[in-house]
């Protein structure tokens, strides 16, 4: 195991094509143990590519991972002995019942009857799984699935879980208990890579990297990525948020617009100058009285300010 | 090789093959099925050939004869007919396929000189069957030439010719009745696990990359040779229940004799059911869809095991050509193997160049399986 405070796992200009399309570009990072490490990015940006490299499932064209002292190009077998690796698409057995898929996972891993059967009950309670031991897999919710996946991951005590969309399609409690359980992990020194679309949960990391168009654009933690962004950003609340976005965009001083529900998130270069100018702007487009107030950007919004799109429509 | 990982994983793959009816109905109900449609469908003999005499004399002798083609078993008489166009229509309307005609003078030619012509019609539209029917045919003019023969001697009185005459007397070994059933059915057996099996196994593969839990398993630290073992274990005992089954209705349903021992027999199949299950197997690592693995399992098994495999066209009729690709055709050697213990009786050591051809093709399937699989997406 790697030393406290020594990268656990290291990726140095890695790049995968497939034919023409360049899905990873010499992309590279390091993370500690016990970090919780995020790849962003839209659908396309590269992150599933990225994800099944560092599980040794895909010969990368170019570039190192290291991975607890272990190169996985050259000794992928070996590194699998210590990782885990979720997919995206469920990738346990829908004909066979939670506790087979269990068992079949823990004697891939050699693990013991005894440490089977306790790790076993206290992940699934946690899961909030343990009444549903005998049912088959394919007729458990999504949600149920995913933390099966999870539960079957981590039966033998990885070092480093790989974890692809975990929570794509997972109702708000098993999402909640998914994150316990990773929160847990991190704890006992377990190291966390997960892709993710989800602001909020891109949030819950320890460092994030932002991918788009299989490039690491940055990478930081959430609370310096939210620094980083350039402009300061403005709240306003809207009746018809899509008039307003159309009335604000290209407009001077504006850089970004992105709708937030009832509200419409303005990233200005300058908000002391431009707040009373977008006062004016508005009232000439038919939003009298607009309340334009600063507010903390969320990471949704760097990641759009950062990646350099307008505004996401 | 970790035996818990080997374990594992065949105890995952019986568990799939139990709760998928697909798969179920393949192992079950296909040899059932097959072993009766073939067993009794196939059958190269030909009982009962409809007949239709022509009797323009009506005679004690012309009777005799009728009644000689009745006897045999061979043929039945569905029409008596009285003008020489009726046999053309009975042929039509295909109500008969064979026609006699017994000349008007019948008795009085056979009477004067010891031997009288008689006029036999075949319909030829199916050559095989008229073959053998003709054959059958013959073989009735000649018992009754003997007896006729016989009869005009002693009212004669000639005397026996000094050299004496010379007779064939045949002698038929290993299938004394000429029963086809006896000779198709070990073969049915071959055909029924050859297909059977490669069905089976192409599916075990494809089904992970199908369902998309190839790339979870391919994460773990099991090697491509556990799982192709694991994978083959479940598959290996079904192939041999099904030869079980298989050889048992044969023997004790269609009554085919059993001469050799359950130890030979036991080897070679199961040496069979290794290169059977090899092919299913690299035929799943290169398709990865459920359905085209089987479609291409079903073409590659189906129709050189039905056609090249010798179960009923004997390899040694085939042009040359098409015999030496006969020798890539696994189920030929079990084909052989089976007929001779079977019929035969035979011990592994009388049977060693079918053993052989199979072991080379069992080891040089196994080796390609083996590299086939890649864990890698």
């Amino acid at each position: 195991m790697a030393a406290p405070g020594e990268a656990a796992i290291r990726v140095h200009g890695l790049s995968k094509s497939f034919g023409q399309v360049q899905a990873v570009r010499a992309i590279g990072f390091d993370v500690s143990q016990g970090e919780i490490f995020g790849l962003v990015g839209p659908d396309g940006a590269g992150k599933t590519t990225t994800m099944r490299m560092l599980a040794a499932v895909l010969q990368p064209d170019e570039g190192e991972i290291v991975i607890d002292g272990v190169d996985v190009a050259a000794e992928p077998e070996l590194a699998k002995l210590h990782l885990s690796y979720m997919p995206q698409r469920f990738g346990l057995y829908e004909d066979l019942t939670v506790s087979e898929n269990i068992f079949f996972y823990a004697e891939l891993f050699g693990v013991s009857r005894s440490e089977r059967m306790s790790r076993s009950e206290r992940l699934l309670s946690a899961a909030g799984l343990l009444s549903f031991r005998r049912r088959l897999a394919g007729q458990l919710s999504g949600g149920m699935k995913q933390k099966l996946g999870l539960v079957c991951a981590l039966i033998h005590t990885p070092k480093v879980l790989l974890l692809d969309e975990p929570t794509t399609g997972v109702d708000p409690v098993s999402r909640r208990d998914f994150w316990a359980i990773l929160y847990d992990l991190r704890e006992s020194g377990v190291t966390i890579v997960l892709s993710t679309a989800y602001m909020d949960e891109a949030e819950r990391c320890s460092r994030l990297a932002l991918l788009h168009g299989g490039a690491i654009r940055h990478c930081d933690t959430p609370s310096r990525l939210k620094e980083s962004m350039p402009g300061a950003l403005l709240a306003i609340p809207a009746a018809d948020p899509r008039g307003m976005r159309d009335a604000l965009v290209g407009k001077p001083g504006v850089l970004g617009v992105l709708l937030m529900g009832d509200r419409v998130h303005v990233r200005v270069d300058d908000a002391a100058k431009r707040i009373p100018e977008l006062h004016a702007l508005l009232e000439g487009h038919g939003f009298p009285g607009a309340v334009i107030e600063p507010t903390e950007p969320g990471i949704e919004d760097v990641f759009v300010a950062l990646l350099g799109q307008g505004s996401a429509s | 090789m970790n035996l818990r990982r080997l374990l594992a994983m065949a105890f995952k793959e019986t568990l799939q093959v139990w709760r998928d009816p697909r798969s179920l109905a393949v192992a079950l109900l296909m040899p059932l099925m097959q072993m009766a449609i073939l067993g009794y469908g196939v059958s190269l003999d030909i009982k009962h050939v409809p007949l239709c005499v022509y009797d323009q004399e009506n005679s004690q002798a012309s009777r005799a004869i009728v009644d000689r083609f009745v006897s045999s078993g061979w043929f039945s008489v569905g029409h008596v007919i009285s003008r020489e166009s009726g046999i053309r229509y009975a042929m039509d309307r295909g109500e008969c396929i064979a026609a006699i005609v017994i000349p008007v003078n019948f008795s009085r030619t056979l009477a004067a000189s010891g031997s009288a012509p008689v006029q036999a019609i075949f319909d030829a539209t199916d050559v095989n069957t008229t073959n053998i029917a003709l054959g059958y045919a013959q073989g009735v003019v000649a018992q009754a030439n003997a007896a006729v023969a016989a009869q005009w001697n002693s009212a004669h009185a000639a005397q026996p010719s000094l050299v004496g005459q010379t007779e064939i007397e045949p002698s038929v070994w290993f299938n004394e009745t000429l029963d086809s059933r006896y000779f198709i059915v070990p073969g049915v057996v071959a055909v029924i696990l050859a297909l059977v099996g490669a069905q089976l196994t192409s599916l075990t593969i494809s089904r992970e990359w199908e369902r998309g839990t190839m790339e979870q398993l391919i994460s773990t630290p099991i090697t491509a040779l556990e799982v192709m073992l694991g994978k083959l274990i479940p598959y290996f005992v079904i192939g041999m229940a099904d030869a079980t089954f298989c050889l048992a209705v044969a023997i004790f349903w269609f009554s085919v004799p059993f001469r050799g021992s359950v130890g030979t027999l036991f080897v070679t199949t199961a040496l069979f059911n290794v290169v059977v299950l090899g092919i299913g197997y690299l035929i799943s690592v290169r398709i990865r869809s459920q359905l085209g693995a089987s479609q291409v399992a079903l073409l590659v098994t189906m129709l050189p095991t039905t056609l090249l495999s010798g179960y009923t066209f004997p390899i040694d009729q085939m042009p040359a050509p098409i015999r030496a690709l006969t020798f890539f055709v696994y189920p030929r050697y079990y084909v052989t193997i089976l007929r001779a213990i079977f019929l035969k009786g035979s011990g592994l050591a009388d049977l060693w160049a079918p053993l052989l051809g199979l072991s080379l093709y069992a080891a040089a399937i196994i080796w390609l399986a083996a590299r086939a699989f890649r864990k890698r997406l």
